[in-house]
């Protein structure tokens, strides 16, 4: 198997989860209840967790240490999508970027815990369960909220409209895509969208909201080679701001 | 986090005259008993009133307590850290869950509570109106504060309300977590590099004030503890928490090569007690009342969350909304 093909979708899967891991932190201390703090700091304890375990799958292939990897990169090293470096904005759009997000990230895990590249597979199976809990939450979230005052509908109509072109910007094919696919490494992102569709759909129509017609809509990729909005880079320099005082150190 | 200082303002204490004397002193049996008081329960009204200060106030510091700290989640320096800090964080904002909840049993909504805290009402744990410049001052709460917050908490966890009770017996189990965090944290800053050393004293150096106000004025300045201490309100005295704060951790201190700037502070052999000089209790009171370095921006920064939050909350009271059951 092209050891560079690997790689690639191991970075773009740590990368995902770090930097939105990092922005559901973010919500700790103002969630719109405490609850919601609380889920959202769970969240972000996972999904950071689950970026650790990838990121150690590629020291093993001979890449820095997680800690290099994450902290002193700079932003067009990243290989994260767009959509989970943009701001948390309202609690509508960090809830509608969570529901787009990890509806697809457990179908991305689902895929890999049968893949043909076994450290990979291990991962995936171990962690796919705590993904699970992510999208319930989601989907409880947006089933309720989704089908209540006009206010929060209209709130989180907007935020869909916003975050789709985005979202559509997670499925930006590598360019290993067919190798992965034919190694049996996973079925490839057209695949993954497709039933990601299905299933975001399926919430979507049980509540008062409308899913955006796709076919006008122009997908925000460029992510996953490592180009980026304006926001990483100052999220990444703030993650930084202690461990640069000293690489070297022990914290 | 919360250390109870200055937790109960002046009542009238003739308020109990009014309660029936025989329900009272069977109140007053049962606690001597060392039974817990249950929300169903008779009780006098200021021992209500008081319990809800009480519980509020500790609520509340849980949350203003998350906002230094949690400033820090986001450059905490690698996964390891990054990881603790959050969830150490959330502990927190999970010890104000539990605790709105026990105060809640006694008559105040959660609502209300938050309310009356970002209309300036009701306080919080003076500590947290002071800021949190570098890493360092969060490694020195983690540390410290939660030591204080222990040795208090420790001793309430014994008090007579059975909610405020079994809430802190789990809280101080995960306050205690915190605490090795924090120590973890503050050994390695302590024997690291120069930079850190440097970082770790200076943080100490800022923080040691305001520890020495973390359990309240001396007992000499407070009145009207005598009747809370007989009803298991109060179970510690503030100089107690705080003799015993200096014995359990100014050694620790000392052992990392770190140095407390306060050269008054030695441990008298003869008396056994530790003395020190006077913190600046007027400065304590200013504060405690709005003048601090931070309570305009805590303040500030929570209620930007309840309004921002509002909308959420509406659209969940809405008798419109579906419940939707999680696995649904």
């Amino acid at each position: 198997m092209n050891e560079q093909a690997i790689k690639d979708l191991l970075y773009k899967l740590a990368d995902d989860q770090l930097i939105l891991g990092h922005r559901n932190s973010e919500w700790t201390g103002f969630g719109p209840i405490l609850e919601e703090d609380i889920a959202f700091s769970s969240m972000a304890q996972d999904k950071i967790g689950h970026s650790l375990a990838f990121y150690t799958l590629l020291q093993e292939l001979g890449e820095a240490e997680p800690d290099t990897v994450a902290f002193t990169r700079n932003a067009n090293q990243f290989h994260n999508s767009q959509l989970v470096e943009l701001p948390n904005g309202e609690y509508d759009f960090s809830l509608i970027r969570h529901f787009l997000y990890d509806n697809a990230e457990i179908i991305r895990f689902e895929m890999l815990s049968q893949s043909s590249y076994e450290p990979i597979a291990k991962v995936a199976t171990k962690l796919k369960g705590e993904v699970k809990y992510h999208v319930l939450h989601a989907n409880t979230w947006i089933k309720n909220l989704g089908s209540s005052t006009e206010e929060a509908i209209l709130r989180l109509q907007s935020s869909l409209n916003e975050a789709m072109p985005y979202a559509l910007g997670m499925f930006e094919k590598s360019k290993f895509e067919q190798e992965l696919i034919d190694a049996g490494v996973y079925a490839g992102e057209e695949a993954v969208k497709a039933e990601w569709l299905k299933r975001i759909t399926a919430v979507i129509e049980k509540t008062d909201l409308k899913l955006p017609d796709l076919a006008t809509i122009e997908p925000k990729f460029g992510g996953r080679y490592g180009e980026h909005t304006e926001h990483l880079q100052p999220l990444l320099d703030e993650m930084a701001e202690v461990f640069k005082i000293d690489p070297t150190a022990e914290w | 986090m919360y250390g109870g200082g200055n937790v109960f303002e002046a009542t009238k204490f003739d308020d109990v005259q009014t309660e029936d004397p025989a329900k009272l002193e069977e109140f007053e049996a049962r606690i001597a008993r060392g039974e817990k008081i249950e929300p169903t329960d008779w009780m006098p009204e200021l021992y209500r009133k008081q319990l809800i200060r009480m519980i509020e106030q500790h609520a509340h510091s849980e949350i203003i307590g998350a906002l230094p700290e949690g400033t820090w989640i986001t450059r905490a320096p690698g996964f390891r850290r990054k990881m603790a800090q959050m969830a150490k964080v959330q502990d927190e904002v999970g010890h104000a869950q539990l605790l709105y909840s026990a105060a809640e049993t006694l008559g105040k909504s959660r609502e209300q509570m938050l309310t009356d805290l970002i209309s300036g009402k009701s306080k919080y744990s003076n500590v947290f109106n002071y800021p949190a410049f570098t890493w360092a001052d969060s490694n020195i709460i983690s540390w410290l504060i939660d030591a204080g917050a222990i040795v208090n908490q420790m001793a309430n966890a014994k008090g007579s309300y059975g909610p405020y009770s079994r809430a802190l017996e789990r809280i101080c189990a995960e306050e205690a977590f915190h605490l090795k965090y924090g120590h973890d944290a503050v050994v390695h800053m302590a024997t690291g590099t120069p930079k850190q050393r440097e970082m770790i004293q200076a943080a100490l150096n800022r923080w040691w004030p305001p520890i020495m106000t973390f359990f309240g004025p001396s007992d000499k300045m407070s009145t009207h503890t005598e009747t809370l201490m007989r009803w298991k309100v109060k179970m510690a005295s503030n100089d107690e928490c705080r003799q015993q704060f200096l014995d359990m951790y100014v050694p620790k201190i000392w052992e990392l090569g770190l140095t407390v700037p306060d050269p008054n502070l030695k441990k008298n052999m003869e008396t056994g007690q530790w003395e020190f000089t006077e913190p600046d209790w007027d400065e304590f009171k200013r504060v405690i009342n709005g003048d601090g370095p931070c309570n305009a921006e805590r303040l500030a920064v929570r209620r930007t969350a309840e309004e921002r939050g509002a909308w959420v909350r509406r659209a969940l009271l809405n008798p419109k909304a579906k419940y939707v059951k999680p696995l649904a």
